[in-house]
């Protein structure tokens, strides 16, 4: 039976080193599928995270040979065989255990996002063509894979400052929901640090259920953001009535 | 030795954040409880995820004939009658409150031409019932509680594992656990608890369900001296993926059949003629799963073993916007075109219509202060649920739960725990790390899913059961002496140790109750006993500790008043 060779990455917040396991291949395998042998074969206290195995939840995010991936998504039949298979755990969160990283980060940015506040009394009618543009970013499952190879926290660390294209995508959903009263851009601007997105695309690559979050939630977002703090007009009439925000 | 431990105090500690586990926090939340939510995984990654088709609910916002008499009715036929009326009764009526609930929080459905949520057709319900984002409505729900329950400040404790319930005397006092990260031990002081764990698939080798399904909540609260019900009654869904092998098992939504898709066999046979002409691939998940297994034993099966389930009559574009997640998901994971091609599918292990046995009103246990929703309850599915009557079943019930755990702390002063439990709790999780040549917990767990796999499917008969009760007493032996290699930090083999008590404790109880029901009723099929029975039509079996022993009871299906009773029988 043909072999792969894989090297993962074992090893905690002290550090770590690849450790070689041999997987035997079989149609249609994912990078998990592997990982789950390795674990029922050769090493039972290998850490990985994984939920559905059907690219649903969005637990399973790795590096497979550098690249981010959910690795129940990940076929062998298209990773070349002839090396070793290299896989490593998301490299812009401080790793827990193996595969493993702590991403609790995320869950406090999104705490910072005020919720959905719908105009009072309002009728709940909402319709197709209006609720399409929303639903797309509502597809996201949180794999964070936008935020592990976001350059400005893979490389610049800007965790302070900036939330990432996750929540740049869920505040978008909640800016363009047809029926929500409330407006983030001052969130946006000065919590989330919209403006430090360089607009690279990056994240539009990884995201696994292909939502265009540069396109359709950020550049959109970073609009809104130009209209009400950085617009000249607006700029002199807030001048004139003495900013009272 | 004296276990080393951190504690936290709560009014309500609810195990599992899943639909029911969140809609019961935000139920209690709202009643200014201290409430705290324990989960194995990140908060947002639950098993409700993985729901697709739907949320059932009368809203006849499309057939505008829709009310919840036939919901009621739909469900009540649906579970051959083995339903607890009651909670039938309660779930059809408050469905559309619950739905229209989580709009105002945020949800954003599929919409009608009027603006109104729109509704799909699905297996064994009347009317086009099911409110849905196209094929990924859980995560929809999921998400917009998760939100809910961020804003509202629910404390969320993620990758903590409970492995015991812990009694103040005869009521609940609360729950011992571990962190997965560090190993660490927890133990929760609570005066009520919900337990909201979901299901037990993971017992079987060909299942839709995740690595958290392993059944910890029913073996909890069995633990803890509560009752299970209706046991033996375990749905395979109709439509599992295949091929390939690492995908045999994965969810193909039953929206496809809603949307139109039609089942064939290798000869081209449209099957479903032959086993139910009138509702066709639309007939109940027993009925179609049944004539899938039958049609491949008898030869008729795909290539891999399966039927071919076809959509790609329907336009391109439809497919893709109604069904986004199957179109990627036979796309990337097994080189299938469905807008070109049909799919190849067979049953899967899905869902447990058993659970613990609660009352319909509160979803109290047997156990006061104990409560439990969603899969991890019996009652409202009897013997074989409907699609989609499982979300609208997780906000109705956990809400419920939620509530009534919230009332009932109110009326605890303080509760108290003896530190010889905890000890005893602590002693348990550690003895698999002491045993040098203990077993690999991965071989046992795979031997267990082989044995339920072929001695308690589908189709069941005295000899295979029989045989079944032997193996699982093997299991238990060489589960004494599993072993555990590493240190306790984020060890998924410690955890599998763990879990393959709790796999046990419940495969023990659906076999024992498929044994003892001599019939067949809705998802249990006794080859043996192929007809329906009526003395058994009017019986529960009920499962309980006594000491080591499971035993085994038969108590009354609760009797329907009249006007329901009329509901359910009219125009056959």
């Amino acid at each position: 039976m043909a072999e792969a060779i894989f090297e993962v990455f074992r090893g905690n917040r002290d550090g770590g080193k690849p450790a070689t396991y041999r997987v035997p291949i079989a149609p249609g395998m994912v990078v998990l599928d592997a990982l789950h042998y390795i674990q029922a074969h050769q090493a039972p206290d290998l850490a990985i995270r994984w939920n559905c195995k059907a690219g649903k939840c969005g637990s399973c995010s790795a590096e497979v040979n550098g690249r981010p991936r959910l690795t129940c998504k990940t076929r062998m039949d298209a990773l070349p065989l002839d090396k070793a298979i290299t896989v490593t755990p998301m490299k812009s969160f401080p790793v827990i255990k193996d595969l493993v990283t702590d991403v609790s980060w995320n869950y406090r940015v999104n705490k910072k996002i005020p919720p959905f506040e719908p105009r009072p009394g309002v009728e709940w009618k909402m319709y197709q063509r209006d609720v399409d543009r929303v639903q797309e970013f509502r597809k996201c499952i949180e794999c964070f894979l936008c935020q592990n190879v976001c350059h400005v926290l893979r490389e610049h660390e800007e965790k302070e400052q900036f939330g990432g294209p996750r929540f740049f995508v869920r505040v978008a959903a909640l800016e363009m929901h047809p029926l929500d009263s409330k407006s983030r851009t001052r969130i946006l601007k000065d919590e989330l640090g919209i403006g430090l997105c360089n607009i690279t695309k990056c994240c539009t690559e990884v995201c696994p259920e292909e939502i265009h979050i540069t396109d359709n939630a950020i550049i959109p977002l970073k609009e809104r953001v130009v209209d009400e703090f950085y617009d000249p007009v607006l700029f002199l009439v807030r001048k004139i009535r003495g900013a009272n925000k | 030795m004296t276990a080393e431990y951190e504690t936290h105090d709560h009014d309500v500690l609810i195990i599992g954040a899943g639909g029911a586990g969140l809609r019961a926090a935000l139920g209690a939340l709202a009643q200014g409880a201290k409430v705290g939510v324990v989960c194995k995984s990140l908060l947002g990654k639950a098993h409700t995820v993985m729901a697709e088709g739907g949320i059932a609910a009368a809203m006849a916002n499309v057939d505008s004939a829709d009310d919840w008499r036939t919901h009621f009715r739909d469900t009540m036929r649906g579970g051959k009658l083995l339903n607890n009326w009651r909670m039938a009764q309660i779930h059809a009526q408050e469905a559309p409150e619950r739905v229209r609930e989580l709009e105002q929080w945020g949800a954003l459905f599929d919409r009608t031409q009027d603006g109104e949520i729109l509704q799909r057709a699905f297996g064994g319900h009347t009317f086009r019932r099911l409110c849905h984002v196209g094929d990924r409505t859980g995560l929809e729900m999921i998400r917009t509680l998760q939100d809910r329950g961020v804003q509202m400040g629910i404390d969320v404790y993620m990758e903590c594992t409970i492995s015991r319930l812990l009694k103040d005397g005869d009521r609940i006092g609360g729950a011992f656990g571990y962190w997965r990260e560090q190993g660490r031990f927890v133990v929760f002081r609570a005066k009520s608890i919900v337990i909201a764990t979901g299901g037990i698939g993971k017992a079987w080798k060909i299942t839709s369900n995740s690595w958290e399904y392993t059944g910890d909540g029913m073996a909890l609260a069995y633990g803890a001296g509560a009752e299970l019900k209706d046991m033996e009654f375990v749905q395979f869904h109709p439509t599992g993926m295949v091929w390939p092998p690492g995908v045999q098992g994965i969810l193909v939504t039953e929206a496809v059949r809603g949307e139109g898709g039609i089942l064939r066999n290798k000869l081209g046979e449209r099957f479903m003629e032959k086993y139910d002409p009138k509702r066709m691939e639309l007939s109940t998940r027993d009925v179609v799963a049944r004539s899938i297994y039958t049609e491949v034993r008898e030869g008729r099966g795909t290539e891999h073993g399966g039927a071919y389930l076809d959509i790609s009559h329907k336009a391109s574009d439809y497919v893709k916007k109604k069904l986004p997640s199957m179109y990627h998901q036979f796309r990337e994971l097994a080189d299938v075109d469905i807008t070109k091609e049909p799919m190849e599918v067979g049953p899967t292990c899905h869902y447990m219509m058993g659970g613990i046995r609660v009352d319909a009103e509160t979803a109290q246990s047997s156990v006061p202060g104990l409560f439990a929703a969603g899969e991890a309850a019996a009652g409202l599915h009897g013997a074989n649920r409907l699609g989609g009557n499982s979300l609208s079943d997780l906000l109705v019930f956990g809400r419920r739960a939620g509530l009534a755990a919230a009332e009932h702390a109110k009326t605890i002063d303080t509760t108290s725990i003896d530190s010889g439990q905890i000890e005893e709790a602590a002693r348990d999780m550690l003895v698999p790390f002491e045993r040098k040549d203990g077993e690999n917990p991965y071989t046992i767990h795979r031997d267990l899913q082989e044995a339920m796999q072929d001695l308690v499917g589908i189709f069941r008969n005295q000899e295979d059961l029989t045989r079944a009760l032997e193996e699982l007493e093997k299991l238990k032996a060489r589960v004494g002496h599993v072993g555990v290699e590493g240190s306790r930090m984020f060890n998924p083999g410690w955890h599998l140790a763990q879990d393959l008590k709790s796999m046990l404790t419940v495969s023990e109880a659906v076999t024992r109750s498929a044994l003892t029901r001599q019939e067949s009723r809705g998802a249990h099929s006794r080859i043996d006993y192929p007809g329906l029975d009526a003395t058994w039509g009017t019986k529960n079996n009920v499962i309980a500790r006594e000491g080591s022993a499971m035993t085994l009871r038969q108590s009354p299906v609760p009797e329907m008043p009249n006007e329901l009773k009329q509901l359910v029988v009219e125009e056959k």
